[in-house]
């Protein structure tokens, strides 16, 4: 096995997952350089979160390989923003890093650093249920972040969101990506949302999870004004919703 | 005032069904030992008040007793099968078998080992072994109940045993566990009255003796006095719980 080059964040190679013998996906090659936003896109039951639960390391091959170089700090952002509804906005962003080792007053101050990034300075102390959709999902984010992440996995993050709220959401992720090194991998079934936040899509077979085309993105990042009606995105988005269809043509 | 128009319904209704109760015993001249008249059965509370607050105490007292040993030894139970599986597969046919055991079937070997002169002792633990199962499987119900995606997050940032089960698991546990203290509470006084009618000596003097003495001599308004203050304890008792439940509910969410 060769260890994993210091372009690399995250790989997987020739990995397959079986859930209870059942083959649920692969065998998949898939490589995360430092610093892009990867959407993993493919149709539902496609093997999309089990691929990045792989790569979280939440999930283990039956055979193949998964590599991260030592120290990799993952973090994982979840379809809903599943937060403690016991405990407030702070305690849940300092989480993470209470449980990696961190003091409490320091992971409470880093919290606050956390929150306020993702514009929820002033909402600290507030329950979940304080808390609209979209603001929930920012505090998940802030947790996620909070650990200060060399790869941040997101699962359908934005799935439950109002289509501004979702944007606004976007326009946080590039921004983040402009001011930290971090690489990102998001899982989506909204072609022109992966096209619009990824650097570069791959698209899943939606019979075993293979991926089965692999599409860089154009345009800069963050996306300039008026980017969603360039032609160039246009087209990529074109690009991207074929070889979906294509992936889902196979399975039939 | 609002909860007073709320309860006025219930309130009209028991008063007339009292009413007619007493009217058919005076009209119908019904034997006093067969079914006495309400008023029989409150000059019976009356003049009894002294022996029956004294015996309600003492139920309640064992009652509680058992309540707290079954938490005690059910809530503990319950987390450390919750950490292993192999441990859950074990202990979990024993304690069905608790569960589906009469409570009176198992009551002659209790005393035999609580001593005759220990019959509160053994009221105790045979209420305690009712109310066992409710806060065993409320907790062990509430442990598994956390969110999978937050057990992932645990996962995922390393968590160990003990930060899982204080920062995860109790705090998802805790609407099971009310609820199964609730259960368990109620349970509690149904097993120390079922211990001691079986132990039937006397010498733990609590509500259910009141209850068999009375019963023995026909004295139908005492004994109908006592069963009014088990009604009205379980009553309490419900109410408490229910009370606390919601209160720590609130907080939680």
């Amino acid at each position: 096995m060769d260890a994993p080059e210091l372009s690399v964040i995250a790989r997987l190679s020739q990995a397959i997952v079986q859930y209870s013998g059942c083959p649920a996906l692969g065998p998949i090659d898939l490589t995360v350089a430092p610093g892009e936003i990867l959407a993993l896109v493919g149709a539902s039951g496609a093997g999309k979160s089990t691929a990045l639960r792989l790569l979280a390391g939440l999930e283990h091959p039956a055979s193949g390989h998964v590599d991260k170089p030592a120290g990799t700090r993952t973090a994982f952002v979840f379809q809903s923003p599943t937060l403690m509804p016991w405990a407030d906005a702070r305690t849940n962003v300092a989480l993470p890093l209470e449980l990696s080792g961190v003091p409490a007053r320091e992971a409470r101050r880093r919290a606050d650093v956390a929150l306020a990034a993702v514009g929820l300075g002033d909402r600290t102390t507030a329950r979940p249920r304080q808390l609209s959709g979209g603001m929930a999902m920012r505090v998940s984010l802030a947790r996620a972040l909070a650990v200060e992440p060399d790869l941040l996995l997101l699962d359908e993050p934005f799935a439950a969101l109002d289509s501004i709220t979702r944007r606004g959401l976007i326009e946080d992720l590039h921004h983040i990506a402009a001011t930290r090194p971090i690489a990102m991998v998001f899982v989506t079934h909204d072609v022109e949302e992966a096209a619009y936040l990824a650097s570069r899509v791959v698209v899943l077979s939606a019979t075993d999870g293979r991926a089965m085309r692999d599409v860089g993105m154009p345009g800069p990042l963050p996306r300039p004004e008026g980017w969603r009606a360039d032609p160039a995105y246009r087209a990529a988005v074109e690009i991207v919703a074929d070889a979906l269809a294509a992936s889902m043509r196979v399975a039939a | 005032m609002k909860r007073l128009t709320d309860a006025l319904p219930a309130l009209l209704l028991t008063a007339l069904l009292l009413a007619g109760w007493e009217a058919a015993c005076r009209l119908l001249d019904v034997p006093v030992y067969f079914l006495p008249p309400p008023s029989a059965v409150a000059r019976a509370l009356i003049h009894n008040a002294p022996i029956l607050a004294g015996s309600a105490a003492q139920t309640f007292w064992m009652a509680f007793k058992a309540l707290v040993v079954a938490m005690a030894l059910g809530g503990g139970l319950a987390i450390l099968v919750s950490l292993s599986a192999t441990a859950e597969r074990a202990v979990a046919p024993l304690a069905v078998t608790l569960q589906v055991t009469p409570v009176v079937a198992i009551a002659p070997l209790v005393l035999i080992w609580a001593g005759l002169d220990h019959a509160d002792r053994a009221v105790t633990a045979l209420a305690a072994a009712v109310a066992f199962f409710p806060v065993f499987s409320g907790v062990l119900t509430g442990l598994k109940s956390a969110d999978p995606d937050l057990e992932r997050l645990f996962d995922l940032h390393g968590a160990s045993a003990l930060q899982r089960l204080w920062r995860l698991r109790l705090p998802s546990a805790l609407p099971f566990v009310l609820e199964g203290i609730r259960v368990a509470a109620g349970l509690s006084i149904v097993g120390a009255v079922v211990a001691e009618f079986v132990s039937g000596s006397g010498a733990t003097q609590g509500l259910a003796w009141r209850l068999l003495e009375a019963g023995n001599r026909l004295r139908t308004p005492d004994l109908l006095a006592a069963l009014l203050c088990l009604a009205a304890m379980g009553l309490a008792l419900n109410a408490a719980t229910t009370a606390i439940q919601r209160r720590v509910l609130k907080v939680l969410s």
